[in-house]
């Protein structure tokens, strides 16, 4: 496979901080064999990031420029580095409560402006670092931290979200099918433009062990079975989908 | 591994970094060959990496590296 | 890199000109090609000048969603290799806070303007106010030290925006230009010369841009695309950028010189402006905008037959702490007009012990002579 990813990370950072089984480990592989597979010289590539397990997917793993905010704020930080120097090729990668709640207005007018820079979301459905409170994007009944008796609010479709405030390039993946993934990464990556992609990615600690999953192994297989594509998602009806999650492109 | 006549054989070398292996196990369950197996030993982390007891059963999908959040799986092109 | 001098980016001779708009073109002329802003009164004058100027220069704008998106792109402009600055004013230097302790432990080069306004919270927009001096020191969390200057004409709103950039490259720290509504919407004389003496940051590939050999050194400051594979990160790092979370060593020498980069050098940036000091009993401590009615003041007390002098504070922080322990020992009382209730004159109670008199005006209008004159009168 592709051994050009190794020579692609800071090995004196690895063994990663990261839980067994994360799903974040598993979509930094994604990003590093996408921009490996384009042959991308990650000199003049910069990727920015948040606070958050998310965030420490590029910061300090990957040999390249990183540059790690503060929370919710990558993409605002992302935009000066652009405006200054639009040579550099920016990659924001961070997570669901960085990107869309503390975050979420830089999130929309980067959007609305068509910032040319590429938001990878890993969407782990809840704060994992600081112990697995709920999240924007955590599912209504969900136990966490902060929702003992059961998440009582609906979550964001981050995916809409992105698309309304302007996104011209919007994806969703699981880690649980990483070719899928890898390719729409290298299609976000070559995308003129604000390109958003969700990437579901599950949290075994934090969410699975207080929600039923006791393995990630479980938890991927969960993933995979209530991933739908798009194309096969049209042609369901709504009590077909309910508790599923459409995965695929929506705008390109 | 049985072979069809005229069929080269795939051989795969997988190298596993079992210093950064965390056992988190994603590589043996999906593995469709059961080429991985738990080690009884404790790595210097304090992990139960995997064990890679059957390579020649290995067929190439790269599943397990793909999947493995570590970056402690690579699977060789082989002939 | 280090210092150089440069033509103007205005051409040489007399300008008729807003405080703000000083300020604008003073940013120029030390090589600001970045601008960020969220409009607030009263610096918008600042963001509409710089929209227009900045692409005369060749340089980046942009109006952003918010004050913590604008301090956030300056600071990503900054690593991209810009001169970067935003302007504001109280509310929106509250908003910033974080990240000004962002810049403070990345070492980020910038320069924060703000353009002070009655207080506290939303106040009054449109009147003036000195009530922020001592936030920009110790707003943000931990220990930091900054560098804050604050000028009293439009002369000063050219020269010393000039000044918070070279320190702020010099340095590698954030930089204030502590103005205010008055001195920010004055129209005055502004001359321009030939040239302009600025500091660009030092770059030395190969070396660790997060850490030095001395123990008050400043790193050298590569920019993104050109190679360094830098690691920025607002948490605790090793001379490389490299994240130590759990390395006390680590922490206490990073702690450590962040202070003392710059208070060890502390001389090179301290500046105060002395009037009528000879022959001295009554002393007067005041800065920007008040300075000017101190000035008046302590002229009309010496017709008057008190012996009194100004010494006009030029640099805030790092503070002016042997410049008032001197003064406190030439004279038997200090007095200090401030539009806000006290704020210098009880960081000026560390250094001297010779009794410090606030006179405090804060209903939104400058302080004048007189009322300065009366008020030291009555404290004699």
């Amino acid at each position: 496979m592709n051994e050009r990813i190794y020579e692609m990370i800071n090995d004196h950072a690895f063994p990663t901080p990261f839980c067994p089984g994360c799903g974040h480990g598993i979509l930094m592989g994604a990003v590093l064999r996408a921009f490996a597979e384009l042959e991308w010289d990650l000199k003049s590539t910069l990727f920015v990031s948040g606070i958050g397990c998310a965030a420490w997917i590029p910061s300090p793993h990957f040999k390249a420029d990183t540059l790690h905010t503060l929370h919710g704020r990558a993409i605002a930080y992302a935009t000066g580095a652009k405006l200054f120097n639009p040579r550099l090729k920016i990659m924001v990668i961070s997570g669901d409560g960085d990107l869309s709640s503390i975050g979420g207005n830089h999130l929309i007018h980067a959007a609305r402006r068509n910032m040319d820079m590429t938001v990878v979301c890993a969407n782990n459905s809840i704060y994992g670092m600081t112990g697995g409170q709920v999240a924007s994007t955590t599912p209504l009944g969900s136990l966490t931290a902060t929702t003992p008796k059961g998440n009582p609010d609906r979550p964001f479709d981050l995916c809409k979200l992105a698309e309304a405030a302007g996104a011209t390039f919007v994806a969703r993946q699981p880690v649980a099918t990483p070719i899928p993934l890898t390719r729409t990464l290298k299609k976000a990556i070559i995308h003129q433009g604000f390109s958003f992609v969700e990437v579901l990615s599950p949290c075994p600690t934090q969410y699975g062990r207080r929600n039923a999953l006791r393995s990630a192994f479980e938890m991927i297989q969960a993933l995979k079975n209530s991933s739908v594509s798009l194309e096969k998602a049209k042609g369901m009806s709504v009590e077909e989908l309910a508790g599923k999650v459409v995965v695929g492109e929506f705008v390109k | 591994m049985k072979e069809s006549a005229g069929k080269k054989k795939k051989t795969a070398a997988i190298h596993l970094n079992q210093k950064w292996c965390k056992g988190c196990y994603l590589c043996l369950e999906v593995c469709p060959k059961k080429v991985f197996e738990k080690s009884a030993d404790v790595s210097e982390k304090g992990f139960q990496p995997v064990l890679v007891v059957h390579p020649e059963l290995c067929t190439r999908c790269q599943q397990c590296e793909m999947l493995c959040p570590d970056l402690a799986l690579n699977v060789e092109k082989g002939e | 890199m280090g210092w150089k001098k440069v033509k103007s980016t205005l051409a040489p001779g007399w300008y008729f000109m807003q405080g703000d708009e000083a300020c604008a073109e003073g940013a120029l002329a030390a090589g600001c090609r970045y601008y960020a802003g969220y409009p607030i009164t009263p610096a918008g004058e600042i963001m509409i000048r710089m929209v227009h100027r900045l692409p005369e220069v060749g340089g980046s704008f942009m109006q952003m969603e918010d004050e913590i998106g604008s301090i956030s792109s300056v600071i990503g402009a900054a690593w991209a290799g810009a001169k970067a600055m935003t302007a504001t004013s109280g509310p929106g230097l509250s908003l910033m806070v974080e990240t000004i302790g962002y810049a403070v432990i990345t070492e980020t080069p910038c320069l924060i303007v703000d353009v002070q306004r009655a207080g506290p919270s939303t106040g009054q927009a449109t009147r003036p106010a000195q009530g922020d001096m001592m936030m920009v020191k110790w707003a943000a969390h931990g220990d930091n030290e900054i560098v804050a200057l604050s000028p009293w004409s439009v002369q000063e709103m050219y020269d010393l925006t000039v000044k918070a950039f070279n320190f702020a490259e010099r340095f590698r720290v954030p930089v204030f230009l502590l103005a205010d509504e008055a001195v920010g919407h004055l129209r005055e004389t502004l001359v321009i010369k030939e040239e302009v003496k600025i500091f660009d940051r030092v770059k030395i590939p190969g070396k660790p841009p997060f850490g030095t050999e001395e123990m008050n050194g400043v790193p050298p400051m590569p920019a993104f695309g050109e190679g360094a594979n830098l690691l920025v990160t607002g948490s605790t790092h090793d001379p490389w950028g490299f994240r130590k979370t759990q390395d006390s060593a680590v922490q206490a020498r990073l702690t450590e010189r962040l202070i003392r980069k710059v208070r060890d050098f502390k001389s090179e940036v301290i500046e105060t402006d002395p009037h009528l000091l000879d022959d001295l009993e009554i002393g007067v401590v005041a800065y920007g905008f008040t300075a000017r009615a101190a000035l008046a003041a302590v002229k009309t007390l010496r017709t008057q037959g008190v012996k009194a002098g100004l010494l006009r504070l030029v640099s805030i922080w790092p503070f002016p702490d042997e410049a008032v322990a001197a003064l406190g020992r030439r004279c038997r009382k200090i007095f200090v007009p401030e539009m806000n209730r006290g704020q210098i004159a009880g960081e000026m109670t560390k250094f001297t012990s010779t009794p410090v008199i606030p006179l405090s005006k804060t209903n939104g209008e400058v302080i004048e002579p007189a009322e300065i004159v009366e008020g030291i009168r009555r404290n004699l």
